[in-house]
């Protein structure tokens, strides 16, 4: 402190400004890099699991649990069927996915449309109802539904379209919430411009209305995508004697987790990623056109 | 219909062009909630209000169950349970505090210092989701076996003597402890906590920190003057999205704990599934683990000041 002090008595006029970002600099420097630390350490938090699954993949398990690392092996990437009940889990979990989805998002779309462009009573019964599958625990969830289908089309019943009605039961109000956040952040002197241009009302959802909200519900159909196809709570109750991938991996504890599970979870990290990076090569390319 | 509408129409030819801009005011927006809401009535509501029917019932899955108010259920419901509800309550807010406390600087440093990288980053965020958690959850077996780099590390520096003696850990193993559970929680939720964080974040104009460094605010009191309180709805909705299916949770407590971090989620699943007579009191415990979370979350949103949140 001494050292900083004493120069700006002997030249007052010249050095006011020099000495403040000198004093500041070791605090910033430390302030930033802690930010930049704390956010390294919780992405690695957050990212070892899938490095742990990918490794795994790749082990010759000791006894019938792939959760110690034993010898390289490339029998699980080889023959990744192995074990048939688990591919067709697989299958059946993704064509849930996707009635549930479209489903789910098509409702959901709707009502947030009408929650953010009209007025309406009843507006927060209607909040209330959204919001509360999001706080309803799934054990809840899912037990009362089981019991709602058993009283009315009987245990025989549940199967393929009863685990759908369940998934897009707890995915509408996921929706809801995300087209409406990108609905609500929509200028709304857009429209108004459109309609100034005479185009009709069609003709401005057609347009202007569904290109801007369109990133919207993309996202949000993802986002039912994955809650769909990774439940595991509610989807037991309503499942019956089909067996969901998460079903099986939740039985893999009990009885045998072999290393082709892991195999899957890799081959989904590797697929997100693909996605993710075709995307980014996409958005690089539109704003290089511009 | 339409023939009955013209003649007012006539009578007061002021009032139809201000109408005219919005026709279909009245009935779209019911058009538009009718099946979404229906659908969540019939598969939500109904199931959900005939448990609260079925906590005051009596019987078994054998002879059937009969409505005969029996309130004793809410007794069994509250006091027998009192370690699961300690535990559930306890994780799932030790699990949102972390969380905000580890979410806020990574959505922070995202939003102002991401620049180039920010969708990237962001997607690193959301990259994991899209591996099945349940696979993800059991990867932590790994990280945190007895002999594993991370867990041997910690028992080298005494740090296990010390949560052990603190009831965190069980001896020289973090698997099957309170911690494990923990740890699997906020590696679970921290996602839910970063995107809302981020999306408000991201929304204040990184000029109004200059502004504040204009007026002589350090670093730290322009956020705590400026970012914080433009943050807040990604604080509180953040926290929710995380508090709130974390109560519930019980995958983590399955997966990563022991008999004795018992939490509510599997003694309602225990009673439905593996007990004959248990329908009842589990659903006695729904009603009161719902009620619970939905006083709490109210009070909350309440206090920070938020209602229209979703």
């Amino acid at each position: 402190m001494s050292t900083v002090t004493a120069p700006p008595a002997a030249r007052t006029t010249a050095a006011t400004p020099a000495p403040e970002p000198r004093r500041r600099s070791p605090l910033a420097w430390i302030r930033e890099h802690t930010l930049l630390a704390v956010t390294i350490v919780v992405f690695v938090f957050m990212l070892l699991p899938n490095a742990v699954i990918l490794w795994m993949s790749f082990n010759r398990p000791v006894g019938k649990y792939d959760y110690v690392w034993n010898e390289f092996s490339l029998d699980a990437w080889r023959h990744p069927c192995a074990n048939s009940e688990m591919c067709h889990s697989i299958g059946l979990s993704l064509q849930v996915g996707v009635v549930a989805t479209i489903v789910a998002t098509l409702l959901g779309t709707m009502i947030a449309f009408a929650m953010v462009r009209y007025r309406f009573k009843a507006r927060s019964g209607v909040n209330a109802l959204l919001f509360l599958p999001m706080a309803a625990p799934e054990v809840v969830m899912g037990a009362t539904l089981a019991a709602l289908f058993f009283n009315t089309v009987g245990p025989g019943a549940l199967g393929f379209w009863t685990i759908t009605i369940a998934h897009v039961m707890f995915c509408v109000s996921y929706v809801v919430v995300t087209v409406k956040s990108r609905l609500a952040g929509m200028d709304p002197t857009l429209e108004r411009a459109a309609q100034d241009l005479y185009a009709s009302p069609a003709q401005t959802f057609r347009h202007v209305t569904l290109p801007l909200v369109a990133p919207g519900i993309a996202a949000a159909a993802l986002l039912a995508f994955a809650l769909s196809v990774d439940d595991y709570i509610i989807t037991v109750f309503t499942a019956g004697n089909l067996e969901t991938f998460p079903m099986y991996v939740w039985g893999s504890v009990q009885r045998a987790y072999p290393a082709q599970i892991d195999v899957i979870g890799s081959l989904m990290l590797l697929g997100t990623m693909t996605v993710i990076a075709l995307s980014q090569l996409v958005g690089r390319a539109r704003t290089a056109r511009r | 219909m339409t023939a009955v509408v013209p003649t007012p129409a006539a009578e007061k030819p002021v009032e139809p062009p201000p109408k005219e801009r919005r026709p279909r005011r009245n009935l779209t927006p019911w058009i538009l909630l009718l099946p979404g809401l229906l659908w969540l009535v019939v598969f939500f509501l109904v199931p959900i209000l005939t448990s609260v029917s079925a906590s005051v019932q009596q019987g078994d899955y054998d002879d059937g169950f009969k409505l005969t108010w029996h309130w004793a259920n809410y007794v069994d419901a509250v006091t027998k349970f009192g370690p699961q509800y300690l535990h559930s309550g306890l994780y799932s807010l030790l699990c949102t505090v972390l969380c905000l406390l580890l979410g806020y600087p990574v959505a922070y440093f995202i939003a102002f210092k991401g620049g180039r990288w920010k969708s990237l980053l962001m997607a690193l965020v959301i990259v994991p989701s899209f591996t099945s958690f349940l696979i993800r959850t059991i990867a932590w077996k790994t990280i945190l076996a007895d002999n594993s780099p991370l867990v041997r590390l910690l028992g080298d520096l005494h740090v296990l003597k010390l949560t052990t003696a603190l009831g965190w850990t069980v001896g020289d193993h973090v698997l099957a402890s309170p911690a494990a559970v923990v740890c699997g929680m906020v590696y679970n939720f921290l996602p839910f906590t970063i995107l809302p964080l981020y999306t408000s974040l991201e929304k204040i104009d990184p000029r109004l920190h200059e502004a504040g460094h204009d007026l002589y605010c350090n670093t730290f009191t322009t956020w705590r003057r400026i970012t914080l309180p433009l943050s807040m709805p990604g604080v509180i909705g953040g926290t929710l999205l995380t508090f709130i299916p974390a109560v519930g949770d019980y995958i983590n407590a399955q997966l990563l704990g022991n008999p004795n971090t018992g939490v509510v989620g599997q003694k309602i699943e225990d009673l439905f599934l593996r007990n004959t007579q248990g329908y009842p009191v589990g659903s006695a415990i729904s009603v009161v683990m719902m009620v619970g979370t939905l006083v709490l979350v109210m009070s909350y949103i309440r206090k920070a000041g938020t209602e229209d949140l979703i």
